[in-house]
């Protein structure tokens, strides 16, 4: 499907597309009752309350005040009712912001400022710097003379650098005025949800341009609630609107989660209504046999010869509401209630404050805190979850000397400042490169301040770091660079970028001094990619034992090097790079041959230590859950390098030999399929060995394998305890999610950005971190904490609590109405299984209310064991995961239980009642402070 | 264990820094934390050893005691439904009972086997009678037993709620179908003095059956159930009418019908003159006469000590079978 999306022409997008609106609402005013009781009642446990509120309305059968029932059946609905209308209005509220912001729209060739959501298809939307991107649009005009533009693109994948978005060849060099004017057509493909790709052609109208073609790829496309930086205005027509957008499709309805444990109960009540029916059945046909044979010869029961065509159905019916109670309506009550006490505690919990920004752990999703206590698979993000997202430039080593040993903070080395202070040239070419081979721009904040947006937190370590040694950069305005050394101001041109990848792992810059004429190239990169390439007679020795040392210490370190070029070399390899740049084949080998060609007899300068530093206590903390037997998955969007030696210094993985890591790479789909087999291999044989062995994929191969090899990639899934996963976009973070799901293994997921939000909202659990990128996954997450490591207290002491409380309470509250039950089955075998009600509906209701739910309700405080000794010993939990505490087997132990205890006391009560007055109400009390004292003694033992 | 240590210093300094918090001591910060003081009691060997022999060492002599007690209670009890029946009347006993020109008077002879002491109990004993069935429990209206023809609703009473029209009082099964045996005492020539107030729960008496509702419609329809009531007597005065309407739960039940307040020598012959007028006949139910003493624990039940005795037992066969066990290995 294309759709056709004709340039400021509104009469044929109105008819076809939608307007700007953005809806996630989930009701309306109108539909809200009948579809949230619609949902309500898609409940199994609802429909069945409902029935038997419905039946007790019938007085011929009804053993006790309807009232009873109906009473906190309207509640519990009111409850849950008013919470979703609750949560709707506010996801109204924030809709009608976005809807109703204004923006500046051409329309029929003149400019208006409408409200968002009258952007309709096919309208030129002008937006300003730090503007929100209202809908998806395709660039036709920026204020630079090049047509660049920058975007921040966090909210869509979660990289907070800024990305360069360029007008499509075909816009170039149009006058402002006439982009007012300017008409055409797109053709695009219908709305998805991808967001690296998008294939589409332009054509202008005359007088702009020829009739060609100009193809639109996803560098011309600025994406809905993407923002504007560094550019003071940009233009581009709107091609998807509203719920349509890149972002609106990828956006999933979260659903209602449901824990394990939720599941599992809904399954016991399923078995227990089973049971109940057969019971009914029994008893039914037995009373209706009774009634035939005995009840009409007690003359004192007068029932009538003739009865009414329901006759045979009085008496199932009766036990059916005798027995109803063997589904005890309070567990809903007192589950809720515990659920947020739970949740609560989670919330009050001093020892998971964020001390620097005091921020509380929050619990959003009060129903699920059990899970915690399941969780198998830990999902994570990498930056900001697991590092602080903060890089440091912390040593260096420059010509064979090495600053920052002493006090691991190269800035405050004494000797390093003299060396910068005296000029030594070594230093200065070394602070050179640090503050002008990159990508990043500067620019001025309002109070003068100059601010760096890197592409890469190195890079912007490296800059800080130069400009604090007196290096600054501190403007970039077309192709010229101007960098102040303590008070002079050094000019450069840049020739060409040498741009970086993952398989060259390293960039260049060649540029011109501007003071003397001279080209240079300045290039950084991994070691393994820049020693190799040293000028002869280089002694490389020391720079390899620097690197060496610095990466033990977990710093990521960066060999600089430098290279003065000829004039002519440097013209002959303009021109092969040049072409090599605007080849259609192969582009990406060919560049990289072609910079092979000058990045060679290089003079090694020095080398960067980088701190990105982990969060405090996240190898301990994974480490203590991989103990407690939770398996841990990196997703990231960051490169692969970066990603394995993040995953080392954490615990992730272990270092050689001890671990192994296994690559699925390949950019075709035999190459992956190739890649997948052979790491399958390994994975089923190193299975059996105590080896560490993880996989590594990233984002394209990821996409090869999900489409094509989904079985052989979930097979993988199941036999890897830990995987690394770079490059890869939300969506596929979220499918990843999705398959471990489909495996039946309970996922949490955590995350701090923006890009995690699907995947948080996708897992069973979703932890956000209130960290740098902002708040949106906290506030997507079910929980939101401050730091990574407390996770381990969620899920160890929290989750692990909540687990066992939960398991005792709803078995217990099973085993108090199975208790009352049985004893009015048993009961009705000797008032002649007429469905007589031993218990009037007064002590009934306060043998639920009062006698049984609240006193259990002590349970919240319950522990069995200490923290400290959970914290101590995480296997503990394996207990959980396996769902020891509640299951079936568990199940029948309590519901022996209650079979035995209610047999003891109708024994006992009978009996003692036998031959004497043995009035109903005495018995019935009897029995009744029977069962109270019973349960009372099953909480205390079982409380601990 | 190190990291954790560190970490928790580090908050408890923090803590104090964070306003609108709890204060670090009291019982809503200790509750918040949930940090509130717990007795976790170890089961040891030894502990479980003595507490079984303990509740062994508790339950036994109380056993004793209620056996004791139980057996101190002297009972009567006289089957006597069959033997009231006419000779030419046991093919179709229930012609005999409904035939009212019949006359139901019957005599019987109990001996006393052992002394008892006054006050000595007559409770009449229905068996296979089943006051428990819904049906029959269900229809009734207090309200009508309180307040009388004021209190119109008596949809409770189905299917006897009202004959020719006018309401019944007092309506309902259970008041229609009551007992109407009546039994007469003398011992030798002399007439026993059968005290028949204060049979019924004074509260009964006093709360639940009005002093101003009086019988009223009773017994009129075309088909008549039990007992009579003398539509001159408030219902609160009918104390037979209040026994009989405190349902049994069991289908072999006593009533209290009156007491003899003189003692019973051993040997004594009683002489009981009963009208035999109950119907139990059609469903094969038995009516039997007791006369009973009473202990501090009521009347004669040994389920109670017996249960006891075996729990004591219990207890300790347990508690040697584990310090067998633990001797045998302990830990």
């Amino acid at each position: 499907m294309k759709r056709y999306v004709y340039i400021d022409d509104d009469e044929t997008s109105h008819e076809l597309y939608c307007d700007n609106r953005i809806s996630n609402r989930k009701y309306t005013v109108l539909n809200f009752l009948p579809k949230n009781l619609w949902e309500q009642f898609s409940r199994f446990m609802n429909q069945y309350f409902l029935l038997i509120a419905c039946l007790q309305l019938w007085p011929l059968i009804t053993p006790v005040n309807p009232a009873s029932t109906w009473g906190p059946l309207i509640f519990i609905f009111a409850v849950s009712a008013s919470k979703e209308a609750w949560d709707d209005y506010n996801r109204y509220l924030s809709d009608k912001k976005a809807n109703e912001k204004e923006v500046w729209v051409v329309r029929k060739g003149v400019k208006k400022l409408i409200q968002a959501q009258d952007i309709y298809v096919g309208n030129i939307v002008w937006l300003r710097e730090n503007d929100e991107v209202p809908c998806d649009l395709v660039l036709v005009g920026t204020s630079d003379p090049q047509g660049v533009c920058y975007v921040e693109t966090s909210a869509l994948d979660g990289e907070t650098d800024l990305k360069t978005r360029v007008i499509p060849p075909a816009c170039m060099g149009i006058d402002d005025e006439l982009l007012h004017k300017i008409k055409g057509v797109i053709e695009c493909p219908s709305p998805d949800k991808d967001v690296r790709r998008f294939d589409a052609n332009m054509r202008l109208y005359p007088p702009f341009i020829d009739n060609d073609v100009c193809p639109l790829t996803i560098k011309n496309t600025i994406l809905q609630s993407c923002y504007l930086r560094n550019t003071e205005w940009a233009c581009g027509v709107a091609i998807y609107t509203g719920n349509e957008t890149k972002l609106g499709m990828s956006r999933g309805i979260a659903e209602p989660k449901l824990t394990a444990m939720d599941a599992m109960i809904d399954k016991l009540t399923g078995a227990i209504f089973i049971f109940q029916i057969v019971v009914v059945m029994v008893l039914g046909i037995a009373g209706n046999v009774w009634k035939d044979t005995e009840a009409r010869k007690q003359w004192y029961v007068l029932y009538p010869h003739e009865g009414p065509w329901y006759e045979l159905l009085v008496i199932p019916l009766r036990f059916e509401l005798l027995c109803s109670i063997m589904i005890p309506i309070s567990i809903k009550v007192s589950l809720d209630l515990v659920k947020s006490m739970y949740a609560k505690f989670i919330d009050w919990d001093q020892k998971m404050i964020d001390l620097e920004t005091s921020i509380p752990s929050h619990a959003t999703n009060t129903a699920i805190s059990e899970d915690l206590g399941q969780v198998e698979y830990i999902l994570t993000d990498k930056t900001g979850t697991l590092t602080e997202n903060k890089m440091i430039f912390r040593r260096c080593c420059i010509s064979g000397i090495s600053y920052g040993n002493e006090n691991g903070d190269a800035l405050k080395d004494v000797e390093l400042l003299n060396a910068v202070s005296s000029g030594s040239s070594d230093v200065v070419r070394f602070l050179t490169v640090m503050a002008i081979c990159n990508t990043v721009i500067p620019t001025r904040s309002k109070t003068g301040d100059i601010l760096y947006k890197a592409q890469s937190q190195d890079e912007d370590a490296l800059v800080q770091a130069a400009a604090q040694l007196h290096m600054v950069f501190f403007n970039k305005s077309g192709n010229i660079l101007e960098v102040k050394f303590n008070t002079s101001i050094l000019q450069y041109e840049v020739l060409e970028t040498l741009e970086f990848t993952s398989d060259r792992k390293r960039m260049s810059v060649v540029l011109k001094d501007c003071q003397n004429g001279k080209i240079l190239l300045l290039s950084k990169g991994a070691d393994e990619a820049i020693l190799p390439y040293a000028r002869a007679g280089q002694q490389t020795r020391h720079f390899i034992e620097a690197t060496e040392q610095y990466a033990h210490l977990g710093l990521r370190t960066l060999c600089l090097a430098w290279r003065e070029l000829k004039k002519d070399e440097y013209q002959d390899w303009s021109l092969m790079f040049k072409e090599a740049s605007s080849t259609l084949v192969d582009r990406e080998w060919r560049v990289a041959e072609v910079c092979q060609r000058v990045e060679h007899d290089l003079e090694i300068l020095g080398v960067t230590a980088i701190e990105d530093r982990l969060q405090d206590g996240v190898p301990e903390t994974i480490e203590t859950l991989r103990k407690a037997g939770i398996n841990f998955w990196m997703l990231t969007g960051d490169k692969q390098n970066t990603a394995i030696q993040i995953a080392l210094s954490c615990n992730f993985i272990s270092p050689e030999p001890k671990g192994q890591l296994l690559l699925i790479d390949g950019k075709t789909e035999d190459e992956v399929c190739r890649s997948l087999e052979r790491v399958l291999r390994t994975m089923r044989i190193t299975t059996s060995e105590p080896k560490d062995v993880a996989f590594v994929v990233d984002g394209w191969a990821l996409e090869i394998a999900l489409k094509h090899y989904r079985k052989a990639f979930t097979e993988l899934a199941v036999l890897s305890r830990t995987a690394i996963c770079c490059r890869v976009t939300p969506s596929q973070k979220a499918q990843l999610v999705q398959i471990l799901k489909s495996c039946d293994y309970r996922t949490l997921a955590i995350g701090d950005g923006g890009n995690d939000v699907r995947m948080i909202q996708q897992a069973d659990i979703g932890v956000g971190i209130s960290g740098r990128e902002g708040l949106q996954a906290a506030r997507a997450a079910d929980y939101s904490i401050g730091k990574f490591r407390f996770l381990k207290r969620l899920i160890l002491v929290h989750g692990r609590y909540s687990y066992n409380r939960t398991a005792f309470l709803s078995q217990y509250s099973f085993y108090k109405s199975l208790l009352i039950c049985f004893i009015q089955i048993f009961f009705s075998f000797i008032s002649g299984v007429s469905g007589t009600s031993l218990f009037n509906s007064v002590s009934l209701m306060a043998y639920n209310v009062f006698y049984t739910s609240v006193p259990v309700l002590v349970s919240v405080l319950d522990k069995d064991l200490s923290e400290e000794t959970v914290l101590q010993h995480p296997q503990i939990l394996f207990y959980c995961q396996a769902g020891r505490l509640l299951n079936p087997s568990t199940f029948a132990g309590w519901f022996g239980r209650s079979l035995f205890h209610a047999i003891v006391v109708f024994i006992i009560s009978i009996h003692s009642y036998a031959y004497d007055k043995s009035e109903m109400e005495e018995v019935s009390m009897v029995a009744l402070s029977g069962c109270i004292w019973l349960q009372a003694f099953v909480i205390t033992m079982e409380t601990k | 264990m190190e990291l954790d240590g560190g970490s928790s210093s580090t908050i408890s300094t923090g803590a104090r820094t964070i306003p609108g918090r709890p204060a670090r001591h009291g019982a809503l910060y200790q509750f918040t934390q949930q940090s509130l003081p717990a007795c976790k009691p170890v089961l040891t060997p030894k502990a479980v050893i003595a507490t079984f022999l303990l509740m062994g060492l508790v339950f036994i002599p109380v056993g004793l005691v209620t056996l004791r007690a139980s057996y101190s209670v002297v009972e009567i009890v006289d089957r006597y439904d069959i033997d009231c029946v006419p000779e030419e009347y046991r093919s179709n006993k229930v012609a005999y009972v409904k035939d009212d020109s019949i006359s139901k008077n019957c005599s019987r002879f109990l001996k006393v086997p052992k002394s008892m002491r006054a006050p000595i109990y007559i409770y009449y004993q229905l068996d296979n009678y089943y006051q428990n069935h819904r049906r029959y429990v269900k229809s009734r209206s207090d309200q009508q037993l309180l307040h009388g023809l004021g209190y119109n609703d008596t949809s409770p009473c189905r299917p006897l709620e009202s004959s020719n029209d006018l309401p019944i009082v007092p309506c309902g099964l259970i008041a229609w179908s009551l007992f109407n045996d009546t039994f007469k005492f003398r011992r030798g020539p002399s007439e026993l003095k059968v005290n028949r107030k204060d049979i019924a729960w004074k509260s009964d008496r006093n709360h639940k059956f009005g002093k101003q509702v009086y019988p009223f419609n009773f017994q009129n329809g075309t088909f008549t159930g039990g007992a009579k009531l003398d539509p001159s007597i408030p219902l609160s005065d009918q104390e037979d009418l209040i026994v009989w309407m405190r349902t049994a739960a069991l289908p072999t039940f006593r009533k209290l019908y009156g007491k003899i307040e003189e003692d019973l020598d051993a040997d004594d012959v009683i002489v009981v003159n009963l009208k035999n007028n109950y119907n139990t006949y059609s469903f094969g139910g038995k009516k039997k006469l007791v006369l009973s003493t009473s202990s501090w624990l009521g009347g004669k039940n040994d389920f109670l000590g017996i249960a006891n005795l075996f729990v004591g037992t219990f207890s300790i066969l347990i508690s040697i079978v584990f310090l067998v066990l633990h001797m045998k290995s302990p830990r």
